[in-house]
């Protein structure tokens, strides 16, 4: 269970780390703990599986790589298959069955623009692939991931 | 302009920061740069807007968010700036982009929501719907999840970009 000061920490881990040599001891001073409390704090929570990451987090396409959303509709008996292709596919991030027409959506990130086409066609050409939609963002509004926890 | 020793930089910082007193430093001794070079490069990332967040991202599962959909909606072509603004303002969207269409997938904006069970998911969606007058949509939600994990950059054998 999370105590209340467990969640104070993540709500604020999740705004962001200082960009100061000593962090943890700046966000112990934000919570009124000292900087053991926060290290002992953070090493547990993290091997408690609460933290998906804790580092840094690039804007890809400023970084000069390419992504984009992928719907894809798979003959159900083919799914597990078609769903470990795909993740073995470098850049693949995200890999979701989801219900409706397509039942897999997967998104990926890569240097170029030719390496998603190359490895799409791929996929098109696995068994049990009905068809397959490449949805590029024509522009992002939002993307922070934070979930407030009270 | 990155250079090659940003790209060193970035690339060392795809894994987690250590949880330890001097977290960068011990990424400057892993490029082999000082402290507060890292400190200052990192810095000015975030003004340029390199770098997103440094920070976390928790498991949303674990944190008691178990249901998530993604919303996909068709939004008349000139409104879909005014929509997505709206939508992106609501605490519940944790991402929300436009897409490209195709014959037979019409929509053109999609938002990721977050909540503890499908039913509230349902409500936040329907808020969307009310707050930007839009009420042509669908909810996919997640049956299973094959792989969740985060993009690594500039990493040896990758071709140069």
């Amino acid at each position: 269970m999370l105590t209340k000061f467990d969640k104070a920490l993540l709500n604020l881990l999740q705004t962001g780390l200082p960009l100061a040599p000593q962090p943890y001891k700046v966000m112990g001073e934000q919570l009124g703990v000292d900087e053991d409390t926060v290290l002992a704090s953070l090493r547990r929570l993290k091997a408690l599986g609460y933290i998906r990451r804790m580092g840094a987090f690039f804007d890809s396409a400023r970084l000069g790589y390419v992504s984009t959303l992928v719907a894809v509709r798979v003959a159900p008996q083919c799914l597990p298959a078609v769903a470990a292709a795909i993740n073995a596919q470098p850049g693949v991030t995200h890999n979701y069955e989801r219900e409706g027409d397509y039942n897999l959506w997967f998104a990926v990130t890569a240097p170029s623009q030719e390496a998603i086409e190359q490895m799409l066609q791929g996929i098109r050409e696995l068994e049990g692939v009905e068809k397959l939609i490449n949805l590029p963002a024509t522009r992002r509004f939002k993307v922070s991931v934070e979930f407030n926890l009270q | 302009m990155l250079e090659a020793l940003d790209k060193r930089i970035i690339a060392a910082l795809q894994d987690d920061l250590p949880i330890t007193p001097r977290p960068y430093r011990e990424i400057a001794e892993r490029v082999g740069v000082g402290e507060r070079e890292i400190i200052e490069r990192l810095r000015r990332y975030r003004q340029q807007g390199y770098l997103r967040k440094m920070g976390a991202v928790l498991r949303h599962r674990e944190v008691g968010f178990f249901a998530n959909a993604l919303c996909a909606w068709r939004i008349p072509p000139d409104k879909i700036a005014e929509a997505g603004e709206k939508m992106s303002s609501c605490s519940a969207v944790t991402h929300c982009y436009a897409r490209e269409t195709h014959s037979d997938w019409p929509y053109n904006l999609y938002v990721m929501l977050h909540a503890q069970t499908r039913e509230e998911c349902r409500a936040q969606a329907a808020e969307l719907a009310r707050i930007t007058g839009y009420d042509d949509y669908i909810m996919l939600f997640s049956t299973k999840e094959w792989k969740k994990s985060n993009v690594r950059y500039f990493q040896e054998g990758e071709e140069e970009i």
